[in-house]
């Protein structure tokens, strides 16, 4: 019975939360007040350790909050429930595209999508590169930069784009080699 | 069969990689599925991306979903959602079983710090990437820049972006065609 509402509480998180990430966190604060299954110590947690690694917050979030409430089973049923909203409405809207993939307005649309979809992507870089490379909140010009962070982003920028040999690289490499670096000199 | 297990592994290789909230998928998608298997083109993955966003769900899983549809049916779609969230339910199941306070550990704290650094710059050549095949005129320009500059300043929601996008293109290309 609690695996069946797992399922139905975060398909509810998969349905209503549009926008990624950071749209389901009110979702899950509304679901500590009426579950208990969580609490609001342990969603900052949760955003902490979604930071720190793979997976999406919302995916993370089902997977931990199964974890605790029911064990394996439960953490397996909670991420099922997160993406089968997803799944059944991503094919429904590729069954409309397909039959008016070459209307005019269609194609229309995209055209002006696609550079909103990158200028999206941008502006995530920024926010991450905020973070990473520069102390936002310093008191001095100097403080503001992150020396050893920003040498190594040129490091990595030379890496991926310049040097013949290395620019074929998978991209794992350069972040499984930035976490020793990170490790050793940080 | 075999085409099924490379989606799930593709899937489950963009999962993994995911690193800090999703935004080292582009790169590594475009990698795995524009240049090495030439499964979808890069225009298709930013479509796949802006719908994505538009769409209930994780964008990222919604992303995969569309290049497994695209490739193997219904079922290469859901064989991709069930990739894309593997390693997550992996990973985090044994976070949650044996490592309470994860995200304290000094180790963890630096490798990850060196990791955004490295987020950053693999996000800077998928906008590059992206760039080339998407800005084509001065129209496309303006609103990449209006965009960018737009979400990085206030708090309106990507999906907003994403329809008023789609209004810009439709007016631009039938004015257009008018004349």
């Amino acid at each position: 019975m609690i695996l069946l509402k797992l399922w139905w509480e975060f398909f509810k998180i998969g349905l209503f939360s549009v926008g990624g990430g950071m749209a389901t966190l009110p979702f899950l604060y509304d679901m500590a007040d009426r579950t208990g299954w969580f609490t609001y110590d342990q969603i900052a947690d949760m955003l902490a350790v979604s930071e720190s690694t793979p997976g999406p917050i919302g995916i993370n979030m089902a997977t931990y909050t199964g974890f605790t409430t029911a064990g394996m089973p439960g953490s397996i049923v909670a991420t099922l429930g997160v993406i089968t909203p997803g799944i059944i409405i991503v094919l429904l809207i590729i069954a409309v595209l397909e039959r008016f993939r070459k209307n005019k307005y269609v194609e229309a649309a995209f055209y002006g999508i696609r550079p909103a979809s990158a200028g999206l992507i941008a502006a995530a870089g920024v926010l991450v590169a905020e973070i990473a490379l520069f102390n936002v909140d310093a008191d001095s010009i100097a403080g503001f930069f992150d020396v050893k962070a920003l040498i190594l982003a040129a490091v990595l920028v030379v890496l991926t784009r310049w040097v013949k040999p290395t620019k074929k690289l998978h991209p794992v490499v350069f972040i499984a080699a930035s976490a020793v670096v990170g490790i050793l000199l940080f | 069969m075999k085409d099924l297990l490379e989606i799930f592994a593709v899937a489950f290789r963009v999962g993994i990689m995911t690193f800090g909230g999703g935004y080292a998928m582009l790169p590594i998608l475009q990698r795995e599925v524009v240049e090495n298997r030439k499964w979808v083109t890069e225009a298709e993955v930013l479509d796949y991306y802006a719908i994505g966003q538009c769409l209930p769900g994780v964008i990222m899983v919604n992303t995969l979903i569309f290049i497994g549809q695209k490739r193997k049916g219904t079922i290469g779609g859901i064989v991709a959602a069930l990739g894309t969230v593997c390693p997550a339910l992996i990973i985090i199941g044994a976070i949650a079983a044996l490592l309470t306070n994860f995200a304290e550990v000094e180790a963890v704290k630096k490798a990850f710090a060196g990791i955004r650094v490295c987020v950053c710059v693999l996000i800077l050549n998928a906008v590059i990437k992206l760039w080339k095949s998407s800005v084509c005129d001065w129209k496309c320009f303006l609103i990449f820049a209006l965009v960018a500059g737009l979400s990085l300043f206030t708090d309106v929601t990507p999906v907003l972006f994403v329809v008023a996008a789609a209004l810009a293109g439709i007016l631009i290309k039938c004015m257009g065609a008018k004349k």
